[in-house]
């Protein structure tokens, strides 16, 4: 392959990067639902699905796209917080299988609501007329919207670690994912806890999906694979660990975009490899604790 | 409360499951609209009883058990198409390397546990997707493994065509009655009994001195094995074998049969396949939001009837006989 | 958990399952015998066509469409008579694009329905499920799908028909118009799967003839949704030409995406199937200046008088819509059996086949005919390039760049297929 040039090369990593900055924000909503309440919530995918109809909605009902990516993601998150109150909580207790499947079936449901309310065809979406068109970064064009992204993302797990290692509800989340007894014995309303945290992960799946939705086809069956590479990248990071989150979308990102550079036909294959390689011998992944999961 | 004839009857049936089972599938395809979804209940409850095995019985939540079922289906399905083999024989075919895979699988997803055992098979699973995906001239890739075809052949005296939808299902119904037996006597043995310790309280197990990691191995393939025979009869039935026989969506259909109609009894994951395909029969047909309505269904069910359709009725029945506590549903206390 | 220990079952529950056996073995005889097929064939009952279909799923709307144009085929019949009184009904079912629901789909329609004939399927995989089932029973099966594989000798049999164009074709008639028009230097990002696979093929071929030369054919996993990893060397390559060899939300996908990389500024993107669902569900903007080839668009009015006849029906009947291209073919499907049909005086499989093998027709868009040996409908391949100015609706997405006519010479040879003489 002669034409692998250091310039192709570095523009290879920087679309890998903007990759993971997607998978990284997908991840941290995962792993956070996961390290608080051990839900492994399997409607990931289509919470996001449904940030991506809902942000086109908006944004074509208030004209701005910043206003979509405010209401967007509260609304979902008030989505995910009815489905924990009504849906997920009964089930706290019964093992880790339970709140998975529950979540599974929710998933249905979700993806049946879209299509019911928006149609089978899906959304046309666009890219934000400001953030159009491509850059030319000196190692070949690249689009705008996606540099927008990778700052998107970093602002969005910078407020997250802020609010996480900063604020009095971050300790109780710290606190509670390693002894939600004590945590309760101390006074605090852990259901409450619970609650705005569940809501918060949907909250960030619906965020992805808005900043996603200007560069792919939006349609009802868009979360699914989504869900298969959010696992793979919490796995890899470890799940309940925000650090971890961040760092495996990074690394899938990047892994998938050379893999895609050099052997394009396995690319979808080299994740899943990763995957396996990591839970086979370092199954709390890079950042997890060990032992967090039976 | 009710009669003791009633308890009588059901002691009996229960102490005769098998047959009584085989009695009930012998008469199925009377209450079924057509015939070939009668066959896809048998197959799916086969393949629902053999993930059983692992999940309801030993606790060990698999999502990557379609690689079972697929792996059955096309060795079997190769075996006739390009190898030309006679129908027996491909199926042994099928069931050998499911088991075979089961062993590998297993062999490397045991070392893991809970929510990463779960992880691990789904990704070991996907793995073996993408092989069978990518070898097109062997399994077709993308458009499936045509042609599996089996011309009518005699047995006993009695012409069997498999084209015919009742021969179909009487055939493939001695297949599924075989494991049926085979998984009666496994649970009741004292194998049946170890797994069990195992879904309880592993620790506790190796504690006894059992060797835990010897027999989920054994389970593991022993399930790989009846799901693969599952695989290799919906070949013979489909005359098709479709790629996404391997996804882990279809892992997720065992899952889901299994809990419908109940985890931890011998007979509740067929039950389980039976409502979940009959159900998905009737409501495609009445409406194209039958992804919904399952859904519903399923949350309803995980919500309410946690011992599923099958398992709910045995524990009432068993309560109001003995008045004991009821069978060790699957109820493991979370870690958090 | 049950604790079963086995006892001999009583003699009354021994009995009564014997008496069970035989009453399924009458019923078995009953139901294989010839008699069984006479009761239910007789005179004056309806003739129903399976019509398989993905209604759920990633290509609904098409499939919604396919359903449309076809209960307007059954209806005409119907209305000028039917075949000797005898009325046409349609069964549609879901086959969620999936394979092996396609499979117990067909099972079902054969078996319980007792289907005349089957006219269906979207994906190339469903397709090929269907007709393993069918022509192991002998009920004819007329593909409005694409794939290549159906027309090959092992996957065929003499109730094979194929009405929708296969890749090759297409991407032939595309390659025969672009590479002369645009350059000669090619990328193709193809989705690896065995219809990427024969589009590839079939825009190689017909560029061989015309000098192209393929620098890079990229693969990627059927479904993607992110192309981003593949557009840096698509981009450092600089082709003349880049064919997306994908179809349906991937195309929407990778086209939106290539037109983020800026990459039409040096390079002219072009598709061998442009659907009109994906047209519009992508946007003017991802799709501006993008060539494609289709089975049928119904801007063809204008010069295609039979065209005009067949959207004027379609928007009597259905609001003004017009019909899609894969609704046209849900149309034809249906109506070329029925007319073969009438041509035989007889629903019998032999007889249908053999009448529609020799069937000459122009149903919507100009004279076709089944080739002898696959059964492929030899008809034009029509050129469109997205309209992004100028629109007079929502429905004139495109302009027809050319058509090209119907020729045996665009398929594989027979002999190439498999199939002897």
């Amino acid at each position: 392959m002669g034409e692998l040039t250091p310039q192709l090369l570095a523009l290879q990593l920087v679309t890998g990067v903007a990759l993971g900055a997607i998978y990284a924000l997908l991840a941290v909503g995962l792993s956070l639902i996961f390290g608080m309440l051990t839900v492994v919530n399997f409607a990931h995918g289509a919470f996001f699905m449904v940030g991506a109809f809902l942000g086109i909605y908006f944004q074509t009902l208030t004209g701005s796209f910043l206003l979509s990516l405010v209401i967007t993601p509260a609304v979902v998150g008030a989505v995910g917080m009815l489905a924990e109150r009504f849906l997920v909580r009964p089930l706290y207790g019964r093992g880790i299988d339970y709140p998975l499947l529950l979540t599974f079936g929710l998933s249905y449901i979700l993806i049946e609501s879209m299509r019911v309310v928006f149609g089978i065809e899906g959304l046309p979406s666009a890219t934000p007329a400001a953030l159009r068109g491509s850059v030319d970064l000196g190692i070949g064009r690249f689009p705008l919207y996606r540099l927008a992204l990778i700052g998107a993302t970093a602002v969005v797990v910078l407020g997250l670690w802020l609010l996480i290692e900063k604020t009095r509800f971050g300790l109780i989340i710290r606190a509670g994912s390693r002894d939600p007894e004590i945590v309760r014995v101390l006074g605090v309303d852990v259901a409450k806890v619970w609650l705005l945290v569940f809501g918060l992960g949907t909250a960030i799946a619906g965020l992805s999906g808005v900043l996603a939705a200007p560069t792919r086809a939006v349609n009802p069956e868009m979360g699914i694979t989504v869900l298969a590479e959010s696992f793979v990248v919490t796995v890899v990071g470890g799940m309940g660990s925000l650090m971890g989150a961040v760092v495996a979308g990074l690394l899938v990102g990047v892994v998938f975009s050379m893999t895609s550079l050099l052997a394009p036909e396995f690319a979808e294959l080299s994740i899943f490899v990763l995957m396996a390689i990591v839970l086979l011998v370092r199954p709390q992944g890079l950042f997890g604790k060990a032992g967090l999961m039976a | 409360m009710k009669a003791t004839g009633v308890h009588a009857l059901m002691d009996l049936v229960a102490r005769h499951r098998v047959v009584a089972v085989l009695a009930f599938l012998l008469v199925f395809p009377l209450l079924m609209p057509y015939e070939a979804l009668a066959v896809n209940i048998l197959i799916f409850g086969l393949y629902a009883v053999g993930f059983n095995l692992l999940f309801g019985y030993t606790g060990m939540l698999s999502f990557g058990h379609a690689a079972f079922l697929g792996v059955g289906s096309y060795l079997t399905g190769m075996s006739i198409v390009h190898a030309h083999l006679h129908w027996l024989l491909a199926i042994a075919v099928g069931v050998a390397a499911a088991a075979l895979v089961g062993l590998l699988i297993g062999h490397l997803a045991i070392r893991t546990r809970g929510i990463y055992f779960s992880m691990v098979t789904l990704a070991l699973g996907q793995i073996v997707y993408f092989a069978f995906y990518k070898a097109e001239s062997w399994t077709g890739g993308e458009n499936g493994l045509r042609g599996v075809t089996v011309a009518p052949f005699e047995v006993l005296g009695l012409r069997v065509d498999l084209t015919n939808p009742i021969a179909k299902y009487y055939f493939i119904l001695g297949f599924v009655a075989l494991a049926l037996g085979l998984v009666s006597r496994i649970l009741a043995s004292p194998f049946g009994a170890v797994i069990e310790a195992i879904r309880e309280n592993e620790k506790r197990a190796l504690a006894c001195g059992y060797d835990v990691a010897r027999s989920k191995i054994l389970v593991f393939v022993l399930s790989a094995t009846i799901c693969g025979l599952a695989g290799s009869l919906r070949a013979l039935h489909l005359s098709v074998v479709p790629i996404d026989s391997l996804h882990y969506l279809q892992s997720g259909q065992a899952v889901m049969m299994c809990l419908l109609g109940g985890m931890g009894t011998f007979f509740g994951p067929f039950v389980g396949a039976a409502i979940f395909l009959y159900l998905e029969d009737v409501v495609t047909s009445l409406t194209r939001h039958w992804m919904a309505v399952v859904g519903a269904i399923f949350i309803l069910f995980i919500l309410f009837f946690p011992r599923g359709v099958w398992g709910s009725l045995m524990a009432r029945w068993q309560r109001s006989a003995t008045r004991e506590p009821s069978s060790p549903a699957v109820e493991q206390s979370g870690p958090a | 958990m049950s604790n079963a220990i086995e006892k001999s079952a009583p003699a009354s529950t021994v009995t009564s399952r014997r008496r069970l056996l035989q009453a399924a073995a009458a019923g078995t005889a009953l139901a294989s015998s010839p008699f069984a097929i006479n009761i239910v064939r007789a005179q004056g009952a309806p003739i129903k066509i399976g019509f398989p279909t993905p209604l759920t799923g990633a290509f609904s709307a098409e499939a919604q469409d396919q359903v449309r144009a076809a209960e307007l085929a059954v209806k005409e019949f119907n209305d000028a008579g039917g075949f000797n009184g005898r009325r046409v009904e349609l069964l549609v079912r879901d086959d969620k694009l999936n394979p092996g629901e396609a499979a117990s789909r067909t099972l079902e329609l054969i078996e319980k329905d007792k289907v005349d004939f089957i006219v269906g399927s979207l994906s190339a995989a469903t397709q090929l499920s269907i007709n393993a089932v069918t022509r192991e029973r002998k009920v004819i099966f007329n593909s409005i799908s694409q794939s290549d594989a159906i027309n090959e000798a092992k996957d065929w049999s003499p109730y094979t028909f194929h009405e929708a164009l296969n890749p090759h074709m297409t991407a032939g008639a595309v390659a025969r118009y672009a590479f002369p028009k645009f350059g000669k230097k090619v990328v193709y990002l193809t989705a690896d799967y065995a219809y990427g696979h024969e589009m590839v093929r079939g825009f190689e071929r017909a560029g061989k003839a015309l000098g192209a030369t393929t620098l890079a054919d990229i693969r990627h996993p059927l479904g993607a949704a992110d192309y981003s990893s593949f557009l840096p060397r698509i981009q450092a390559l600089k082709p003349d030409v880049l064919v997306l060899c994908n179809f349906g939300r991937d195309l929407v996908n990778s086209a939106k995406q290539a037109t983020d990389f800026g990459l039409k500024e040096s390079t002219r993107l072009v598709t061998p199937v442009l659907l009109f669902t994906s047209r519009v569900a992508g946007g003017s903007d991802a799709f501006e200046g993008v060539v494609g080839g289709t089975s049928y668009y119904w801007g063809m009015e204008d010069s295609i008088p039979a065209a005009k006849v067949f959207n004027d029906k379609f928007r009597r009947a259905y609001g003004g819509a017009v019909p899609s291209d894969y609704g046209a073919l849900g149309y034809a499907g249906v109506r070329s059996v029925l007319q073969a049909v009438l041509n035989a005086k007889s629903t019998d499989s032999d007889k249908v086949s053999d009448a529609m093998g020799r069937l000459e027709y122009n149903w919507y868009k100009g004279n076709q005919f089944y080739r002898k040996c696959d059964h492929q409908s030899v008809q034009s391949v029509i050129i469109v390039e997205s309209k992004s100015k100028g629109m007079k609706d929502k429905n004139d997405v495109f302009t027809v760049a050319s058509i090209e006519a119907p020729s045996e010479s665009n398929l594989r040879s027979c002999t190439e297929l498999g199939h002897k003489g």
